[in-house]
């Protein structure tokens, strides 16, 4: 593809703390490369409201290859902006022409309190998986590769849902603000495996109560999760969450 | 889990609104089924027997309790749910997602099913409460319900109600169908499209067999 420069006009949520109330500022950026990744032109923007002795706009990043989760903007009404399975990090210019205005956001969900303008606090999805994504394993030497046998395609989906990378874009897209996606692949990563089975019957259950103790909204299956997942996490994976759920409800005594 | 977490966690209360969804969806298949014999081409004498079964069995008004308890707790389940589910996003997004990634009818069951409950009432004060008060509650005599449509499906703001209820009914059976088995977790690919068809099929043959009713009253065609 030609390369080309773009001038642009962003609107960016401005929030000092979980406090303030926050508002969304325009900013006019210029020459901006189309082979620019879409964080790089928030450093562009930065690094000229540095020079401009304002504070610049805080925003998560980390891996910046699409593999860690850290990245969360909403940009023009979808989380990780318009390409499909995609991060903000791995978005492109090219996806703009000059003159576009873009409005940036943060996620939004009473679970994930904006820290600074564009950061939200996402510590909800840690306790989650503190409160069942775990398995119990002995100490000591590694156990030989291979040594448990696992059918390749129960191998092939746990590994499809062990792909989320946490970064709640799925909570963003929901109309209920629900973390049923990410529960679910967590879920299904283990309940899959032999390694997963001591657990198997607590863990949706003790999952699932700790998402409702958060805060998270109760899943309405339309879809808006699976379609902006970065990961193309698969909303039957849901399904299964469900399924687990209920064996350990309608089995558990106590 | 207690019983009463069924209830009380956001699973739960997809199960109970997915069991109670398909036991309402069964409930459809028997009032159209019943609701058919209209259209036997013997004025109402085959209708009238089905309802006069239907009316007079003390087997099937207990299981009417069934019926009401399942609308009475889809209701209330699902208005929780959407009152709930509203308020945890407390700061709303400049520019909405809208269809981006989800269908309107699937965000919008919460407005289809109260279209549906307003529907439900008018529906029941037209023919299941004079029937009933007729008969004294009990099992006393019925009233003479083919002629009671004959005669409410004259008057055109009837025959639209019940149009404009069934097209809420269908878009609602759209998503709640299949979004129903999902929630009794079926995950399997394999049924999950099947499901999907299958729902959408019923979702325009049964609405559309209860439309038919009072659009064929109105015209004259029984």
């Amino acid at each position: 593809m030609e390369h080309y420069t773009m001038n642009l006009t962003l609107k960016v949520w401005r929030q000092k703390n979980t406090d303030d109330r926050g508002g969304f500022e325009t900013y006019p950026v210029k020459n901006i490369s189309s082979e620019m990744s879409f964080l790089e032109m928030f450093d562009v923007l930065n690094e000229e409201l540095i020079r401009e002795g304002k504070d610049p706009i805080a925003f998560d990043h980390d891996c910046r290859e699409g593999i860690c989760g850290m990245c969360s903007m909403y940009i023009n009404g979808r989380p990780h902006g318009p390409w499909k399975a995609n991060t903000v990090c791995q978005l492109h210019m090219r996806a703009y022409k000059d003159g576009d205005t873009i409005v940036v956001e943060p996620w939004r969900a009473n679970a994930f309190p904006v820290i600074k303008d564009l950061m939200v606090d996402r510590t909800a999805f840690d306790r989650i998986i503190q409160a069942g994504g775990f398995i119990s394993v002995n100490t000591g030497n590694a156990l030989d590769a291979n040594a448990i046998p696992v059918r390749k395609d129960k191998a092939d989906a746990a590994f499809a849902a062990a792909a989320c990378i946490g970064c709640g874009a799925c909570v963003a897209a929901c109309k209920n603000s629900s973390a049923m996606l990410f529960l679910s692949a967590k879920v299904s990563h283990l309940a899959l495996l032999p390694q997963g089975a001591p657990e198997r019957k607590t863990r949706a259950m003790n999952m699932v109560a700790q998402m409702d103790k958060e805060g998270f909204g109760a899943c309405t299956n339309t879809g808006a999760c699976e379609a902006v997942c970065p990961k193309e996490i698969s909303i039957d994976t849901i399904a299964r969450l469900n399924r687990e759920y209920m064996l350990g409800a309608a089995t558990v005594e106590s | 889990m207690k019983w009463s977490e069924l209830f009380t966690s956001s699973v739960g209360k997809k199960w109970v609104m997915a069991l109670t969804g398909l036991f309402l969806i069964t409930f459809l298949v028997v009032h159209a089924g019943i609701n058919a014999c209209i259209w036997a081409n013997d004025g109402g004498a085959m209708f009238n027997d089905a309802a006069h079964f239907m009316g007079s069995s003390w087997v099937i008004r207990i299981i009417e309790i069934g019926l009401m308890a399942g609308f009475l707790i889809h209701i209330v389940q699902g208005s929780v749910l959407e009152i709930q589910n509203r308020r945890k996003r407390k700061k709303g997004y400049a520019v909405a997602m809208g269809n981006k990634g989800s269908t309107w009818y699937s965000r919008s069951m919460g407005l289809l099913g109260t279209l549906i409950g307003i529907f439900l009432i008018i529906h029941l004060s037209h023919f299941w409460v004079p029937n009933r008060s007729h008969q004294g509650w009990l099992l006393g005599e019925e009233l003479n319900l083919y002629e009671e449509m004959k005669v409410r499906f004259q008057a055109e703001w009837v025959v639209i109600v019940y149009v404009l209820g069934c097209f809420s009914l269908a878009w609602h059976l759209v998503h709640g169908f299949q979004s129903a088995f999902r929630t009794i977790g079926v995950s399997n690919k394999k049924y999950l499209t099947l499901l999907n068809t299958a729902g959408i099929a019923f979702s325009i043959i049964v609405p559309l067999v209860f439309a038919m009713m009072p659009v064929s009253f109105y015209l004259g065609w029984i």
